[in-house]
């Protein structure tokens, strides 16, 4: 990049980048404390405020907001990123791109709106209605042409681990989106539609959806970040690439048939549940191949750990990614889902993965991308990361025990019977027994939106080209040199 | 593969890279873990296996919910009945004796009142806690079912009546009954209905009604006709006890003109066809226990009724010496749990007193 000569166009387009990344702080923030205000409403239910800011319509605007707005960002900022710079090639169409930015906002926009006003189709992360649907669909498209497009005129003979990985992502979700979203509208002037499959159909091409969404969108998508940011950060090879490509590919063919583990013990045919769950199953070790490459990657460099925050975030996420893809495939054996499914149990291992994984690989790669997107050498403070790190830390413990213990409490509350047959506890009693987990979830939440807070200041600070000088001391002494670093 | 002549070795593992090289990342050679490859290996094991012993891959048949059957002949109806067997057999054991026994032989019978109160509980607050809260003590607009005061009846026969059709329910059988709605009817002016609310007010005082107000005269003429002439209610018509400080609605002033106003027309579903007949049972059992039942079977006069509420606590132990209440109605001092045994206990007292 010190090629970079300044009467040429700049080698990278990293304009749309730095919008990206910009989005991703911003919705991050937004998503956070959409979460822990529903937290709050659950533990406090007079915090319900009818009908706009009800639960029922803010639980999709929280959820959206962390998946499709902040996840979304994080992923279009990376991969752009990402694909120009291991492809040694600017993005395919600079207008194309721009577009795929204000399109996706757009699409932020009218979802959100619709789920405040009481616009949704009902189905858990597809709820947006069919006019939000063919907008996406059209970004979508663009999306794909801009990276596939960087991809086929790349200079390098061999395409990166990563952009495999947002290659699959890309055409995966487009692939989920049109399928689970087959809908006719009442009319052309009505915001309601019907899905063309109904029953329990239509529920099996929901949750092949929405497993999916999770496998691809926010595993696959984010693997590919990891491919490309934990290497840099930690500046060592990556450890296996046959281990890449078996897990690359047995990923993508498994996780697709896992989704009916969603729809154990329901109206779903049992060779249809029992086949979800033993792909569960299988999924397990091609799921651990990325935290195994990703983990091994150290191998040599594990001190940098000591003094690297920026490090420790991606390392925190990893053995997130690790903890939770064990977990999924524990809960869709179905012994085990007989008791954790409906209950929070479920809430808790998906915020593992959410939290842990994908908040924090986006941290870290956050964290790398902004001094060099603004053209700084260093990050504002340093310490501020660490502080992120752990106030962040504890949130997500708080909130995953919290859920953990809730969720098992519950199950067995539910499925309790006294020696004379009758039900033990009644719904509302386990209610009341829940509350102060809720209040715990909460607590951690705030913890994790705090973190968030402080990154957000940390980069407001960076990009002024402002250092905490007590952090450098080094630049103390040598003041004004650093712009010749 | 061109890259051939790229590989390097990496000086801090000693292993070999691929080669290749992007943005300055590259990418070692090293082999896939062994014991990941076999953990996964495993997993596929255990899975085919799964598929030969469980329902697991679509056929063209529609047999099987349309697919393999898998060797255990193991379905998901099969589980759900097995482990309803289970909690079935667990209710069987007394059902049985449950089902013929009377409200008297349940009383007396210690392990049937047990297994009624415990089905009533879990009925109770499966389906009637959303109204009468979850110890049965009521809100406004729904009754305490804990105290004395009961609008349709107290006794067994009267509770069960009111859960199986309920109050204004819409079934054919229910309890049925309309207040006038005074003022919105225009029946009364807002004089007259001022001066009926006073001496509504007055009935509960600790001065006592001023039979002599002009609201006493509003109150013969239009409310004793339900409410009775002492104000102290009518169960035929579900008219509440006006002379007991006991409020459904709220005993300020606001909500009596409301009261009388409006009108009140509370609604109770029945259960009928929703909960089976040994349910109901369960319940009517559960509900008298709660702490207000009155006398199983006896006749109550209107006026007894009123004394025994002032002298509930030893009224029960002068009921356990005649020979018209059975001993039950000690269940009045035990809310929640019927005690069986101090039930039986006073029998035996009974018992001990008709021997002297």
């Amino acid at each position: 990049m010190s090629t970079t000569t300044s009467d040429v166009a700049p080698r990278y387009n990293d304009d749309v980048v730095r919008l990206f990344t910009i989005a991703t702080v911003f919705w991050g923030v937004v998503g956070f404390a959409a979460g822990v205000f529903i937290a709050l409403q659950l533990a406090f239910p007079a915090l319900n405020f009818e009908p706009y800011l009800n639960f029922g319509r803010l639980r999709p605007l929280h959820t959206s907001a962390v998946i499709f707005a902040f996840g979304g960002s994080a992923l279009f900022a990376t991969s752009y990123y990402v694909v120009q710079r291991t492809c040694q090639t600017r993005l395919f169409s600079d207008g194309l791109a721009l577009f795929t930015f204000w399109g996706y906002q757009f699409f932020i926009v009218i979802a959100a709106l619709g789920y405040v006003l009481g616009v949704t189709q009902g189905k858990e992360y597809a709820e947006p209605e069919w006019y939000a649907d063919l907008w996406l669909t059209v970004v979508w498209v663009a999306y794909l042409v801009v990276f596939l497009g960087t991809v086929i005129k790349r200079k390098e003979p061999h395409i990166y681990v990563a952009n495999w990985f947002y290659l699959a992502f890309i055409i995966t979700v487009a692939v989920l989106h049109l399928g689970n979203n087959v809908e006719i509208p009442v009319s052309l002037t009505s915001a309601k539609s019907y899905p063309v499959v109904s029953g329990v159909q239509s529920a099996m091409i929901q949750w092949w959806y929405g497993h999916n969404a999770v496998g691809f969108f926010l595993t696959a998508g984010f693997l590919g970040m990891m491919y490309y940011f934990v290497p840099k950060q930690a500046n060592r090879p990556v450890y296996s690439y046959r281990l890449s490509i078996l897990h690359f590919w047995s990923l993508i063919f498994i996780y697709i048939w896992a989704g009916p583990h969603h729809l154990h013990y329901t109206a779903l045919p049992d060779w249809a549940q029992t086949l979800g769950m033993t792909f569960s199953i299988i999924l397990w070790m091609p799921s651990w191949g990325g935290m195994i490459n990703g983990m091994m990657t150290l191998s040599g460099a594990w001190d940098k750990l000591r003094t690297d925050p920026v490090l420790r975030f991606m390392i925190i996420a990893v053995a997130f990614y690790g903890m939770s893809t064990f977990e999924g495939p524990m809960m869709s054996i179905k012994a085990v889902n007989s008791l954790s499914h409906y209950t929070d149990w479920t809430i808790g291992h998906v915020h593992s993965g959410a939290l842990g994984w994908v908040g924090f690989i986006s941290f870290g790669a956050l964290y790398y991308l902004v001094p060099k997107l603004w053209g700084r050498d260093r990050l504002y403070s340093l310490k501020l990361v660490n502080v992120h790190l752990w106030v962040a830390t504890i949130g997500i413990v708080l909130y995953i025990c919290a859920m953990w213990v809730s969720g098992i409490m519950q199950g067995l509350m539910w499925k309790s019977y006294d020696s004379m047959g009758f039900l033990e506890y009644s719904f509302v009693e386990t209610v009341v027994e829940m509350h102060i987990f809720y209040v715990i979830r909460a607590m951690g939440g705030v913890l994790y939106l705090t973190g968030a807070l402080i990154m957000a200041y940390n980069f407001i600070k960076t990009v002024k080209g402002e250092v905490r000088r007590s952090e450098y001391p080094e630049m103390t002494a040598q003041k004004g040199t650093e712009a010749l670093a | 593969m061109s890259d051939q002549h790229n590989k390097e070795i990496d000086k801090v593992t000693g292993v070999e890279t691929t080669g290749h090289e992007w943005d300055g990342l590259k990418e070692l050679n090293n082999p896939a873990p062994r014991w990941w490859v076999y953990v996964w290996i495993a997993t596929i094991i255990w899975s085919i296996g799964y598929w030969v012993v469980y329902p697991a891959w679509p056929t063209l048949s529609h047999d099987n919910q349309g697919g393999t059957q898998g060797s255990f002949g193991w379905t998901e109806y099969k589980e759900l009945e097995a482990s309803q067997a289970e909690i079935v057999a667990r209710q069987a054991q007394y059902l049985a004796k449950f089902e013929s026994a009377s409200y008297d032989q349940i009383a007396n019978d210690p392990e049937l009142n047990a297994f009624a109160v415990a089905g009533g509980n879990a009925l109770f607050k499966n389906n009637c806690a959303t109204c009468h809260g979850s110890g049965g003590q009521g809100a406004k607009g729904y009754p305490n079912l804990t105290d004395n005061d009961w609008l349709w009846g107290g006794q067994l026969a009267d509770i069960e009546q009111t859960i199986r059709y309920g109050i204004r329910s819409g079934h054919d059988e229910a309890r049925q009954s309309q207040m006038p709605a005074f003022g919105k009817d225009e029946l009364l002016d807002k004089e007259e209905i001022d001066s009926v609310v006073d001496y509504v007010l007055s009935l509960s005082s600790d001065e006592g009604p001023d039979a002599s107000s002009a609201g006493a005269e509003v109150f013969a003429n239009n409310c004793a006709s339900c409410h009775g002439e002492k104000g102290t209610g009518g169960r035929d018509f579900g008219a509440p006890n006006l002379t007991d400080a006991i409020w459904l609605y709220g005993g300020d002033r606001e909500t009596v003109y409301e009261t009388v106003y409006n009108a009140r027309s509370g609604l109770m579903p029945y259960w009928e066809g929703k909960l089976d007949e040994n349910a109901i049972r369960e319940l009517t059992v559960y509900v008298h226990g709660l702490g207000g039942g009155e006398g199983v079977g006896a006749v109550v006069e209107e006026e007894e009724h009123a004394a025994a509420q002032e002298a509930a606590p030893t009224e029960a132990t002068e009921a356990v010496t005649s020979d018209d209440a059975p001993a039950t109605e000690s269940n009045i001092d035990a809310p929640a749990e019927p005690s069986v045994e101090e039930g039986v206990e006073e029998k035996a007292v009974t018992d001990d007193t008709a021997a002297e």
